[in-house]
Formats: C-alpha cells, structure tokens, sequence
C-alpha cells in the first residue's frame, strides 16, 4: 500500500495504482479531468494531457519534485507522493492551455451534435476553459465516413485520443481501422473505405468522448437530455456480451441502447450489436429502474448532483481545504443549475 | 588542428572496404574487448572516458549503459539511432558511409560491453544509399568472422542487422524508434518505463547515437582515461559538427571539445569565416530545435568570456541567454537573413513531423507555423508575436516526447532575441514581404 497526498487529502491505495485513480478513490472536484485514459481499455493514457498533475514530492524516499508535469493517468503512486492538481496555479493554467489546443481544430458544433450533452469535451471545456479565442485560422475538416451501416465516423470532430482504437485491438478479432496520417493531419480511418462489422463494433461509439463515432439509428432522433435513461437487462444469447445496458426513452419509446457507464463515463461490461442496435423494444428487456447519471454534463439536468466527497476522507480534511472547498465548490455549474 | 579520434582516415581510398579499414587499425577493439576484457570493463573504460551522448541530450553513456537492466534468460539489445533527421545534422549520414565499419565496431564492443546478442541499426529510410553501404559491410564483416557464431573464438556471438525507417522526424525519438523496428507506427511511448528496463520487444535496451557507438571504439583501443584528457571539464573528447549555413567552408568537423566558437566560425582550418565578406547575424548550433542565438551572444556569454563549443559554455545562461550543443548541426546565418522566415521555416518542419499523439504538440505545432506565416507575409499584428511566445510555452514540458519542446524552443528563442524583426514585419509589411528582404537596422538585444 502507498500513501499519498493528493491536494492535501491523505489517500492511501494499492502499490502500482495511477494517481488518476487514487484521486477517484477520494472522487469529488479534486479529481483531474481524463479524455483519454478509460480504465477497461488497456495501453490508454497519456495522449491528450488533460490530466497534467505536479508531483511536489516524488515519495518519501525521494521527496524531490518532478521536473514536468506528469500524466495521472498513467504515472504510477509511491509511498509519500505529494501530488497537487487543483491547488496548483501552474497546473489549472496548462489545462486551459489543453482545452485551447484541443478546441483550436474543433467545429464546435454542439448544437447539431449528437454527442452534446454527455461529450467529454464539452464538460471538460467548460469546466477548465475560456469563453473566447485566440484562434484565427482555417480548422481543418474531413468528410463523413460510413463505417458500416450502424456507425458513422465524423472526423472533424475527433480529439485523437485513440480509445476506439484500443477498442477494436481488445474487443473484437480484427481491427479494421486506425489512425493514418501524421500529427494535425492525422486521422481515424480504414484506409481503403471499409466497413467495421463485428459483434462488438458498437462500442466505440460509447468509448468516443467526443462526437466523432456516433449511432446511425440514433443520429438527429433526440437532443440527449431529452431522452429518460433506464437500466435494463436481458439474457443476451452472446456470451461475451455482459446484456445490461441503459435504454434512453422519449415517452414509450426506446431511442437508443447504450452500455452502462460509470460517473467518469467508463464503460465497465461491454454490449454485442443485437443488444445495441436490434433490441429497441420495452418487450426485449428486462426493466430495473431509472439510470442515475451522476455525470457533470446538462445530461443529467433537473437531477443534477454535486460529486460527493467520501464522508470518511471529508473528516480527515484539513481546515484550510474544507474552507478552501466551501469558498470554491470543485464543480461551478453557474450558468444552467445554480 | 585537435587530434581525429574518428575521422583520421575517413579520406583514405576505399576505407568503406573490410581489407582498407582493416591495415588502417580497424577492429583492434573488438580484439581487445573480446580477448582480453570483461564486458563490465567496457562499460568501467566507457564511464572514466565521460563520453556523453552525441544524439543531442549529452546523456553520459557510462551511465546509460549501467541502467540497462539485466535480468536472466531475457535478451537485451543495442540499438544504433541512425535515424538522423534534425535538420542541419548531418554528421552521420557521412560517418556511415565513408566508415561503415567503424560503425560496426562500435556496434561488436559495445554489444560484447552490454551482452546484446542481436543488435539493431535503425536508418533513416531517406538514406537507402547508406543503407546499401552498411549491407554490404555487414556482409563483410560476417565473412570475415567479426560478426555471426563465437567471434574470434571468443565464444561470443552477435547478428547485426540494419533497419530502414520510412522517413519520420519523430522516429529518431527513441521510444519511437523501438516501435517502428517493432513494425508499428512510430509514436512516442510514454515513459516510465524507459528503454533500459522495457524497450525492443519490452526486453532491455540501449540505444544510441551512431556518433556515440563510434567513439566507443577509440575509447577501448586508447582507453577512457586516454579519450577524457581531450575536451573540458565534462565535455570529453572529439565532437562531429556539422557547420551549414553561410560560411566560407561548410562542412563536417571534427573538432576537440573546447575549441572557441570563434576560431570554429572565423579560423581557416574551420569554417573559414562568414561568406560574401558579410557580417555573422546569428548561430543555431545544436541543430534547428535548439535556440537561436544572435552573434554577440554566441561569441560571448552574457557575463563576457569567450563561448567554447562544449555542453557546458554553450548552455551558459539557461535558455535565457543561452543554447545547448544538441546534435552539433550548426547553422550560420549572415546579416540578410530573415529570422521570422527562418523561424517559420523550422515551424513549417516541425508541424509536418509532429506525429500527432499527443494533443499540445498536435495542434500547438500547427498553429505556430499558421501565426508565423501570417507574421513572414506581412499580416501578423503586435498581439501575434505574445501569441507565439505563448503557445509556444504552453507546448513545452507538457508533452508526451521532446519534439514538442523541439517545436517550441526555437520560437521562443527567435522572438526573445530578434523581436524587433517580428515587429518590422508588422510595422513595414511592404519592406519586409519584399523578396529577399531581412532586417538590416541595428540589432535590439534583450
């Protein structure tokens, strides 16, 4: 086990956990931002930089600081770690300098995308950046891609983080798509214009932060928090397939079916197609009730909840960060709840 | 002129050859080491000598090689970083193909020193007529038993085999380079863990610069003590520099560490002094990614003693008011060129070569070239020149490799010394869009 401080709250977790996890274990506002990193996927992390931390002291053998910024997600803990995220004004000044590089080639399109609502980035942007910016020139564009009837790919929109990429690595026989091209220009595609057709292909779609993979029978059919989330279950006849999932509901009916993710938008037990894509009938399913979304974004509007830091962990807090929380609550929701 | 340790007869008559390179003293380390040495010797002549890498981080080698972990039963691996490709380095592009084999003897020593039994030469795949040169050496040397099953006898055994890359910058960055030879696409892995514990195929590795294994041989014949009485201070031995730019005799040099920056540019056994009789405006010395120096700083420190091409007098003053010896790609500029269209030009580079995994330098690398462009024709404002400093900054030390920081010094540099330029380009757009226009007024130092 190893112990360490993460903005001034003690943790103590397993040898060989990321300090992204270890801040998850005490959850609430201190926890740094991931948009690429998703924990089922193995070799994610470190590619967008959103989760930039200062190691103020590496472990209690060798209490130096870190040189750089260091990726949470995937720099592992020693014993002593003194870790600072939101307490470190260098830190939240170079997470607003990755929300402007990740939006410089960004459309921006939330009113017309299907992702809004429950996008990373839209969270993620809101939360750590500016309202305005400093970018002048062209963004770059691609077309719409078909990938198979069920998935369409919007390049556009991409922010590169490669997890639908480690999605179809891991999940399914054969990867037929992956990123071409070199640094701005790079993009994911099939090569030669493909159809990505397997079981489990459906997926990405739910591993996408953003809006660039999204469901073809879903597309334009209703804003996201329009739609009611239900958790529901049914014996799935594919073995790998784990059969729950969340149904979004306008009145009776079932709009889209997704796997059910986690408040960091982790999907935990993965979903075949025929429950993702054919099973769209209240009658295929097994109802359990209303999915709780404890997720940041509008999509959890009218029941929205402040993240909650563990009772146990809040006790033990030092005056100066209980105060520090109350001045500065982790998460400002200003301009739509409060 | 200093002592050659590598190049001394780089100009003999068919030294590319096995026989020639041989009677000229060729693969007396490879006897030495193997006959009469343990490989931990090695690595014990390579410390004393203090040889740091010639790549451009000038990472002790001695060093580097006793991190390499070994665990039993799992093989280890040397791999020669041939992938050269910052722009104005070109240093071994000409050690590979005029001694191809004394690459190959570093490569025997070094992985006799390491207990490698395979070892690598990733190439720059631009470089296919190198390519061909090393193949063939190679072959010879199998043929002559310094290659293959238990060389000379010794029980040892090693195959060496080249590898050409397919023509990315960012595939010289070593964890890179680990996985395009592993046949993936060339992106940075994150680090930890470093090549020393999980690199080629996740088995221990070293890599190195071809310059760095080069030297490797001269250390053993001489030994290290030997090879640290050249140089100063931590600066050890003889350096490739690879002078371009506007100069009366550009070329490659091989000079002893510690020779005045001024006798390198001014003096007729270098460089021979500026060209067409013009005046020396600035030096990049370590290659395009380092930062740019204008004459007066690149002469002398800023606290007045003379600069000495070595690690430390070329870093004096940080990064405010000095630079980094880097990969020895020295590029000189006279007083007509525009360094905001050279610094777009170094942007324009390293924004097609970014590899895109990571989001600062993706995105970041772009808009640097974006703004600098708009600033070289004449449509920049005031506020564009902080825009640059600034992305510029948010790219730095926040990336997963070094070509971000690569992307983001040179920027930096050119504005922190030759702002007014940026500036005539906004107030005189017309003057500085002309062809062939640079700054001439006199030079603002900051």
């Amino acid at each position: 086990m190893a112990k360490i401080t993460f903005d001034g709250i003690e943790v103590e977790v397993p040898d060989g956990t990321t300090i992204l996890n270890a801040a998850r274990q005490i959850g609430g506002g201190v926890v740094p931002p991931a948009m690429c990193y998703y924990t089922p996927l193995k070799g994610t992390g470190g590619k967008c930089r959103a989760c930039l931390v200062r190691v103020a002291a590496g472990s209690a053998k060798d209490p130096r600081p870190m040189p750089k910024l260091v990726a949470s997600c995937i720099t592992t803990v020693q014993d002593g770690m003194v870790v600072e995220n939101t307490t470190s004004q260098q830190v939240m000044d170079v997470r607003k300098g990755i929300v402007e590089m990740l939006l410089i080639n960004h459309p921006l399109d939330c009113p017309v995308c299907d992702q809004a609502g429950e996008c990373d980035l839209q969270d993620f942007a809101f939360e750590h950046g500016v309202s305005t910016t400093r970018y002048e020139e062209e963004r770059r564009t691609f077309e719409k891609i078909d990938i198979g009837p069920l998935i369409q790919l919007h390049m556009t929109r991409c922010i590169l983080c490669y997890r639908c990429v480690y999605t179809a690595d891991q999940l399914t026989p054969e990867r037929v798509h992956g990123v071409l091209g070199r640094g701005d220009a790079s993009e994911i595609g099939t090569y030669i214009e493909n159809i990505i057709d397997n079981e489990f292909s459906g997926n990405v779609i739910d591993v996408c932060p953003v809006g660039a993979l999204t469901d073809k029978t879903f597309r334009f059919k209703q804003r996201v928090w329009f739609t009611k989330p239900v958790n529901a279950h049914r014996d799935c006849e594919n073995e790998k397939c784990c059969g729950k999932v969340t149904l979004w509901y306008k009145g009776k009916d079932v709009l889209r079916v997704t796997a059910r993710k986690d408040q960091y938008g982790e999907v935990k037990e993965w979903i075949c197609n025929t429950c993702r894509f054919d099973k769209k009938e209240t009658s295929d399913w097994v109802l359990e009730g209303p999915a709780h979304i404890n997720r940041a974004s509008v999509i959890s509007a009218n029941h929205y909840e402040l993240p909650v830091i563990n009772p146990q962990v809040l006790a033990d807090l030092p005056e100066s960060t209980t105060r520090e929380l109350e001045r500065n609550p982790p998460l400002r929701l200003g301009g739509i709840n409060g | 002129m200093g002592r050659k340790l590598l190049t001394e007869h780089i100009n003999v008559e068919g030294i590319e050859t096995f026989d020639v390179y041989r009677k000229h003293g060729g693969y007396r380390s490879v006897e030495k080491a193997l006959k009469t040495m343990t490989p931990d010797e090695v690595v014990e002549e390579v410390k004393k000598s203090g040889l740091r890498g010639r790549g451009g981080a000038g990472f002790p080698t001695g060093m580097k090689w006793s991190f390499l972990a070994k665990p039993e039963g799992v093989p280890r691996y040397l791999v020669c970083n041939a992938d050269e490709s910052e722009p104005g380095t070109f240093k071994d592009r000409q050690l590979m193909s005029k001694l191809p084999h004394l690459l190959i003897e570093g490569m025997i020593t070094g992985s006799y020193a390491l207990g490698a039994r395979t070892s690598y030469i990733y190439i720059r795949g631009e470089l296919l007529y190198v390519l061909r040169i090393l193949e063939k050496a190679i072959a010879e040397a199998y043929a002559a038993g310094f290659l293959g099953e238990n060389i000379l006898g010794s029980g040892y055994s090693l195959d060496l085999h080249v590898h050409p890359g397919a023509g990315a910058y960012i595939c010289g960055e070593e964890t890179a380079l680990l996985e395009s030879l592993e046949g993936k696409r060339g992106n940075p892995r994150n680090k930890p863990p470093f090549p020393a514990v999980q690199g080629l195929y996740a088995r221990p590795t070293v890599v190195n610069n071809v310059e760095t294994i080069a030297a490797v041989v001269p250390i053993v014949n001489e030994g290290g003590d030997e090879y640290a009485k050249l140089g100063v201070g931590k600066s050890t031995g003889t350096k490739l520099i690879s002078a371009c730019g506007h100069l009366n005799k550009p070329g490659i040099y091989e000079i002893e560490l510690g020779v005045p920056v001024e006798e390198f540019i001014y003096s007729d056994e270098y460089c021979g002094g500026i060209w067409k009789g013009r005046d020396l405006k600035a030096v990049v010395a370590g290659g395009s990614s380092v930062p740019i120096l204008p004459k007066e700083l690149i002469l002398k420190t800023a606290a007045g003693e003379n600069r000495l091409m070595t690690y430390e007098s070329l870093s004096d003053g940080g990064f405010i008011t000095g630079t980094m010896l880097g990969s020895g790609g020295f590029i000189a500029m006279d007083e007509t060129t525009c360094i905001v269209k050279n610094t777009w030009n170094f942007s324009r580079f390293y924004h097609h070569e970014s590899c895109g995994q990571c989001s600062p330098c993706r995105e970041g690398t772009g808009w640097l070239e974006k703004v600098l462009h708009r600033l070289e024709h004449g449509h920049g404002s005031m506020h564009d020149i902080d825009l640059i400093v600034s992305v510029a900054k948010q790219i730095e030390g926040n990336t997963i490799c070094p070509l971000g920081e690569a992307a983001a010094w040179p920027v930096a540099a050119a504005v922190r010394h030759f702002r007014h330029e940026f500036e005539w380009h906004v107030t005189n757009p017309k003057e500085a869009t002309a062809p062939g226009a640079a700054y001439r007024g006199a030079p603002v130092l900051a």
